[in-house]
Parts: C-alpha cells; sequence; structure tokens
C-alpha cells in the first residue's frame, strides 16, 4: 500500500474522525478528533492497516494554544513495515480521553506516564496512578506552567551547605 | 604533655594507618559513573593497589559510602537509611558531578548536590571522572583518614 492509498483508504475508513493528515520525513501523520480516537486506534488495528503494535504515547504542552495538550501516538505494522503517528488536541480545561488499554495492555503505563507528567486523563483506565514521581508530588512536572526548578524532597534537606 | 598523650598519638598514628589501607567501600551506583566505577574497581586501574578492593554489598559491612550517579528525590530516603546503616566511622565519596551538585540536571527530579542529605568527606567531579581522578580523590581520603583524631572513650574532654 502506497502512501496516498494509505491515506485514502484511512480517511474512507474513519470518516469524519480525521481532522487533517500531513506528511513528517516520508511518514504520514494523521490528527484526530479527541472523542475518535479510541475507536479510530480501534480500526487502525485490524486489517487492512494492521497496526499491530503501539509504540508511544506522549504528550506536548503548547502552554498558550487553544489545544493545550497534544497526545501523540505512534503505531508500528508489523506485516507492512511501516509506522503511522497520530495526534490529538486536548483544551486545558477538559483535558481527557478514552483509554487505548482495551485494545493494546502496554498502553496502561504509557498513559500512566502521560498522566503524571501532564495531567491528561484517561477515562476507563484502570489503574490511573502516578508512575514516575512519587506518592505526595503535587502538580504535573512537564506542564509548562510547572516551574522548572521545583523540588519536592521526600525528606527534610540541608539548605546552607 | 603526659606520657599518655605520646601512647595515644603513636596509637593514632596506628590505626589510621590501618583504616586507611583496609577500606571496605559500598557502590551505590545509580548512573553512567557506575561505568567509570568498574573500570576503576576492576584490573586495569585496580584500587586493589590501595588497600581498597573489598567491594561489600551491604552498608553494615561497609565503612566507605560510594555514591556514584544521580540522586533524585524519589530515592533520597533510600540513601538516607544506607548511611545511617553503616557503622562508625565511616567515610563518603561523592563520585561524579550529579552527585557533587546535581550536574547537568537542574530541575524538579535530582537533589542539587547529595550533602544536603548526608555528609561527603570528598568530592570527585567529572562527568564522569576519569579513574585517575578516582584514584586521586581516594588517595586524598586516604591522607584524610590518617590525620583523622580518635575518639578516646576514656579520655577526658576538655
Amino acid at each position: 500500500m502506497g502512501q496516498e492509498t494509505l491515506i485514502e483508504a484511512i480517511r474512507a475508513k474513519l470518516g469524519d474522525a480525521v481532522e487533517g493528515v500531513s506528511d513528517s520525513f516520508g511518514d504520514p501523520v494523521v490528527t484526530l478528533r479527541p472523542a475518535a480516537v479510541r475507536a479510530a486506534m480501534a480500526a487502525l488495528r485490524e486489517a487492512p492497516f494492521d497496526y499491530a503494535v503501539l509504540l508511544d504515547v506522549t504528550c506536548v504542552d503548547f502552554a498558550a494554544a487553544e489545544g493545550r495538550f497534544e497526545l501523540v501516538y505512534h503505531l508500528y505494522s508489523l506485516s507492512r513495515n511501516v509506522r503511522l503517528r497520530l495526534k490529538a488536541s486536548l483544551p486545558a480545561a477538559d483535558s481527557a480521553v478514552e483509554t487505548l488499554v482495551g485494545l493494546w495492555k502496554n498502553a496502561e503505563w504509557l498513559e500512566r506516564e502521560v498522566f503524571d507528567m501532564f495531567g491528561v486523563r484517561f477515562d476507563g483506565h484502570p489503574y490511573l496512578k502516578r508512575i514516575l514521581t512519587y506518592e505526595g508530588f503535587e502538580g504535573h512536572a512537564l506542564r509548562k506552567s510547572y516551574p522548572w526548578r521545583l523540588g519536592q524532597p521526600r525528606i527534610p534537606l540541608k539548605d546552607d551547605v | 604533655m603526659s606520657g599518655f598523650d605520646f601512647v595515644t598519638t603513636r596509637l593514632e598514628t596506628a590505626i589510621g594507618w590501618g583504616r586507611k589501607f583496609s577500606l571496605f567501600h559500598y557502590p551505590f551506583i545509580t548512573a553512567c559513573c557506575g561505568m567509570e566505577y568498574m573500570s576503576t574497581a576492576c584490573a586495569h586501574f585496580d584500587i586493589d593497589r590501595f588497600g581498597a578492593g573489598l567491594t561489600r554489598f551491604s552498608p553494615r559491612q561497609a565503612d566507605l559510602l560510594l555514591v556514584v550517579g544521580t540522586i533524585t528525590h524519589k530515592l533520597a530516603p533510600v540513601l538516607k537509611t544506607v548511611y545511617d546503616q553503616m557503622l562508625e566511622p565511616k567515610w563518603v565519596i561523592a563520585f561524579g558531578a550529579c552527585t557533587v551538585s546535581g550536574g547537568i540536571y537542574q530541575n524538579y527530579a535530582v537533589v542539587q548536590g547529595i550533602d544536603r542529605i548526608i555528609p561527603v568527606d570528598i568530592y570527585i567531579p567529572g562527568c564522569p571522572p576519569r579513574p585517575e581522578m578516582v584514584l586521586d580523590g581516594l588517595l586524598k581520603l586516604q591522607d584524610k583518614i590518617q590525620d583523622q583524631k580518635q575518639d578516646w572513650r576514656w579520655a577526658r574532654k576538655p
């Protein structure tokens, strides 16, 4: 399946879930409506697209932008040896999206990391707790609004050294 | 100066000599500096030449704590516990830029120098430090141990 026929097929399959398509160094990038992420992923996982592997879930904080948090999903097809990047912009006020744990087991930890670092909620996630930072950590460290040098010590530190 | 002082001074020299050549070290390794620690500890550079070759993997049997690599706020209580478990007399070497000052990591996660958690005797900067620098630091620690006064329990305190 060539690049253009692939994009045609994706548009045909996902319909109005697709907000836009672009190209990044030869790999297609598909922007989705946040509400349609789960259904779109389920379709892309099956033939003929066959994206069997969820490589990564991550997020970008655009601070002042309208869609403040941009979720980035990377998919990989073992049978066709191609990658696909999908994006979805979430507003700051209601930054939540449906979980992908039912489709890919590894989404559980990837989504926990995005929750820990950005505070994006994943509806339907079985165990949405912090994974990198510790219990009692306040705020989300990779948000642009987080003071970047603000440590949160677990034990008293000596300051005058 | 009484005769007793003369005896303890000679004894301190002997004890210092014994201690500096029989350092049992506990390597607290968290990051890439561990590679330099390994080459220092193994045959090429060989810290056994300086009497510090006995690696202990229990802090209770060690008297030298080598803190090698980045210490995060998440890990800080663990390092404090390890230090507290060691028996006196004990010494600490901060190995590498991260342990000395936080190094390149000036952010929310990393402790800006382990001397904010535990006392440090020798700082070895470098990212990572060359094994020669580690051996130099070890020799400086030996000098320090040699000159340390013992806490004579029976001696009259001023």
